[in-house]
């Protein structure tokens, strides 16, 4: 498909000939992602935002009871700019809201924002190096104040305070300021042209009137750190770090007929399986987050028919790295230097035959269920609108063939070998009952083509640990083969594309802390992405993202094996509009019991 | 008496001492870290989390950290949660109602059920009441708690849908009401604590009342014709609450940490499961604060325990 024919059907959009979910489907079917599908729309009537989620049908402000919701890990702390894990992102949901949200289609639609920028109504520059964001009027705090620019500023100020600490600074990468244009307008200056205007759009907001006095050093003393005070749905009653939050209906709420529960409650702790028993078994709790529970357990539970499985398409996809440097040797005194060469995996033919010995339809349905979806592709989205570029083949005699025309050869013991070299792989990953399960069906189907795997499992906090002094974190990569899951936050790829650029290659020099653990580069990967990070236009950035992905993956040192979908518990007459591109509390406004 | 007071407790300071330099060194030694959730989050750049490393001071030696901490400590100054950034102190308080509430309350109950099982059985040792105790307690305390408490979750909560199994510190009900679902959502986190530990102790009372219900002054007061009721409570229990008490004495720290495993199934939120939630988010400072209460709890009750024995025994002299 030309960039031609693109526009031609994106106008389509715009004109309303054709349906926005008709659109997507379409780019789907050709092998580009929903977000980056919806990213082409941009600039196409925001007003469609959130058409796959269930229509909101209370007609009153409340009456709806309490809302129970189960986290495993229990909040610990209600101040978004320091809410490192997801849990408190979570927790202080129902009290902060930000400017926008996005919706399970990935589409950004307002909730602070009175509209989403665009180019048609002027909010996005067209040199890329601002976005003007216009704020809902009549918004207030649950103290009473007005809400208003000065807030939003004063968020930028807060967060990226050096004395502060705050983990929100990275919502503000490329903001040169956040600039007041009047009380219900904002400008977001960049400091290089960017085709990323929304990030600082989804951090929820503080009140400047509460926060102002404890600006850096002092945020740790500010007492609404404990006890918020936002524009949300929700007011605050109580908390307990790490066991409970408790809310009630904010009756000045700045949406209609919203919320609809009276109060809210955030139970934490204990683990996900009984977690999931108290949602869909006994009917105790609502919702039960991040269940991570194996599918036929869920199965079993789901039978009691008192709640059901939600799962979430996401971007994450576990993957399996075949390390492009030589772990075994030391190089400068370096091992993995990304000035060595793999002994065997940088025969293009060795790299090829083990992608062909991943038997995707297998680990999907006899270890993940449900709960992820075979996929070739490095970006992914949810795996039936996978691109048809790369496709996944698990192929023993091809594998067997290529390795025969490379002149990696049997021995004796049935292990191919090549001018003394035998194949034989050390494949690490953290201790997880799924990943070992993944390890022993990629070390069969290896064996069958004279490949020797041995099998080393690493406890979580130390392989995912930046310790400096263990060798066995998945940064250093002192091992052939690691696999391990990679996050994709947001509905951007561009910081998940950044991790096989060569400035981001795991070294000693560097501390293993970037994000490129494989080692594997390319010049001309380098050159995609950094036309990626300045090209404006959706459309061509989306083709520039595509054509970085069916490189990795050709290039074959990436193989993705599955996309992990997020998997959530509701009760059963509740309804959620969940995604998988924001928060599951991000719309905790429009939850209601049918 | 209270030179030999005075003593101990100078000798507990060194040991207290000590107990913090090897918690603070093998903590720092251990793999982990308490911001590592941002590190598998593309979106998250790795300079936050160096930065925010930094500003907490973790980055600092090991043997500097300690420093801080006990300089620190020396002032009353416990320091702060780096997840919740909380003090430890209000962290620690926040957790001490329930675990007394229900740990207290689970002991209470061992007790109740030691006590008179366990006298019982040893009054008429090989009778069909004491093979029975002896075979109930021989599995109860076999049995982990982790055990019978998921055994009682899906009998009473999923069978019978009687009891829920999430326990709630704060339900929103007021009067009676919320007495009623406070009781119904203790009783199993109580049962499964209080047979497990109840079991242990009816064993114990029995071998000490069988002890003491030999020997002669017994068979005197029993030849002078007392009742059997008032020859076994006078002169009997008495004597044989002796050891037991020393043995209660010593398992009171264990009601303040609380019960890990317990209060993990029924989400108990005492100082175990902060505990536990800390060591297991590498949260330095909750850990080195809770650790210490039990370490002090500890020494203090070992030390109540020895002067226990001697109000109950005078028979023993305070050197």
């Amino acid at each position: 498909m030309t960039e031609d024919m693109l526009r031609g059907l994106v106008a389509q959009v715009r004109n309303g000939e054709l349906p926005r979910r008709d659109f997507i489907a379409h780019m789907v079917a050709l092998g580009v992602g929903v977000p980056l599908a919806s990213a082409m729309l941009a600039d196409v009537a925001h007003a469609q935002g959130g058409a796959s989620e269930a229509p909101y049908k209370p007609t009153k402000r409340g009456g709806g009871g309490p809302l129970r919701l189960l986290l495993w890990q229990g909040p610990t702390l209600l101040n978004p700019h320091f809410a490192t894990g997801t849990k408190d992102q979570e927790g202080s949901r129902p009290f902060y809201e930000s400017l926008a949200r996005y919706d399970a289609d990935g589409v950004l639609v307002p909730v602070l924002a009175a509209e989403i920028p665009s180019r048609a109504n002027g909010g996005i520059a067209a040199d890329g190096l601002s976005t003007t964001w216009k704020l809902k009027k009549n918004v207030h705090w649950h103290d009473g104040q007005p809400f208003t620019a000065d807030d939003v500023v004063f968020n930028w100020q807060y967060a990226t305070d050096p004395a502060g600490g705050a983990f929100s600074v990275g919502f503000y990468a490329n903001v040169r300021s956040v600039e007041k244009i009047d009380a219900f307008t904002v400008r977001v200056n960049f400091l290089k042209p960017t085709p990323i205007w929304d990030r600082s759009s989804s951090l929820w907001l503080i009140p400047k009137h509460l926060f102002s006095a404890y600006m850096g050093a002092k945020s740790r003393e500010a007492p609404t750190n404990q006890k918020p005070v936002g524009t949300g749905p929700y007011r605050f009653v109580a908390f307990t770090p790490g066991d409970l939050v408790r809310g009630e209906l904010n009756p000045n709420y700045h949406l209609p007929n919203r919320p609809f529960f009276d109060t809210i409650e955030i139970k934490g702790g204990g683990d996900a399986t009984s977690a999931a028993r108290a949602v869909l078994q006994t009917g105790e709790f609502d919702y039960a987050w991040n269940i991570q529970v194996e599918d036929s357990v869920l199965k079993t539970m789901e039978a009691a028919g008192k709640g059901r499985v939600v799962f979430k398409p996401s971007g994450n996809p576990e993957s399996i790295f075949l390390n492009a440097a030589d772990p075994w040797t030391e190089v400068d005194g370096e091992r993995a230097s990304v000035k060595s060469k793999h002994f065997a995996f940088s025969d293009p033919a060795v790299r090829k035959a083990f992608g062909l010995l991943i038997d995707r339809k297998s680990i999907e349905d006899f270890v993940y269920g449900r709960a992820a979806t075979a996929t070739a592709n490095a970006l992914n989205n949810p795996a039936q609108y996978n691109s048809k570029a790369i496709v996944a083949e698990f192929n023993v005699d091809k594998a067997n063939a290529l390795l025969d025309g490379a002149g990696w050869r049997r021995g004796a013991d049935g292990v191919r070998a090549k001018d003394g070299k035998r194949l034989k792989f050390v494949f690490q990953t953290s201790i997880n009952s799924v990943r070992q399960k993944v390890q022993a069906i990629v070390k069969q189907a290896c064996a069958k083509a004279g490949i020797e795997v041995e099998l080393k499992t690493v406890q979580a906090s130390v392989f995912f640990s930046s310790d400096l002094t263990n060798p066995d974190t998945y940064g250093k990569f002192f091992a052939d083969i690691e696999m391990f899951l990679n996050t994709r936050a947001g509905t951007d790829p561009d910081r998940f594309m950044q991790q096989w650029v060569s400035w981001e290659v795991c070294q000693k020099s560097n501390g293993w802390q970037l994000q490129n653990k494989c080692r594997w580069s390319s010049p001309e990967y380098d050159r995609l992405y950094r036309m990626s990070e300045n090209e404006l236009d959706p459309v061509k950035r989306a083709a520039l993202f595509i054509q970085m992905n069916d490189m990795t993956c050709n290039a074959g040192h990436v193989v993705p094996v599955a996309v992990r979908a997020q998997v959530t518990a509701l009760g059963k007459s509740i309804s959620a509009p969940l995604t998988g591109w924001d928060l599951d509390l991000s719309g905790i406004h429009d939850w209601y019991r049918a | 008496m209270g030179a030999f007071i005075l003593r101990r407790l100078a000798l507990a300071l060194p040991s207290l001492l000590g107990i913090s330099v090897v918690l603070f060194a093998v903590l720092a030694l251990a793999p982990g870290d308490p911001f590592a959730e941002l590190a598998t989050n593309s979106n998250v750049p790795p300079e936050v989390r160096v930065h925010l490393r930094a500003t907490l001071g973790l980055d600092d030696p090991v043997a500097l950290r300690y420093v801080h901490w006990l300089w620190a400590m020396l002032h009353g100054d416990w320091g702060f949660s780096f997840i919740s950034r909380v003090d430890v102190t209000t962290l620690i308080w926040q957790r001490v109602p329930v675990t007394l509430g229900l740990i207290g309350t689970s002991q209470l109950l061992a007790l109740a059920i030691a006590i008179p099982v366990g006298t019982l059985s040893a009054v008429k040792p090989y009778s069909w009441f004491d093979r029975i105790a002896s075979t109930i307690a021989l599995a109860g305390f076999s049995l982990p708690t982790f055990f019978t408490g998921i055994l009682l979750i899906l009998l009473f909560s999923i069978k019978l849908d009687w009891l829920p199994f999430v326990y709630r510190s704060d339900v929103e009900m007021t009067g009676w009401r919320a007495v009623v679902e406070h009781v119904r959502q203790a009783i199993m986190p109580v049962l499964v604590l209080g047979l497990f530990q109840g079991a242990g102790w009816t064993r114990y009372v029995r071998s000490a009342v069988l002890d003491v219900i030999r020997l002669d002054h017994v068979t005197t007061a029993r030849s002078k014709g007392l009742p059997e009721r008032r020859v076994i409570t006078r002169h009997v229990l008495r004597n044989a609450l002796i050891p037991v008490v020393t043995l209660v004495a010593l398992q009171m720290p264990i009601v303040f940490g609380g019960a890990i495993v317990t209060e993990q199934i029924f989400r108990v939120p005492g100082i175990g499961s902060l505990l536990i939630d800390a060591i297991l988010r590498n949260d330095t400072p909750v850990i080195m604060g809770v650790t210490f209460v039990f370490s002090v709890l500890v020494i203090v009750f070992n030390l109540v325990a020895d002067l226990l024995y001697g109000l109950l025994d005078p028979r023993i002299a305070y050197r």
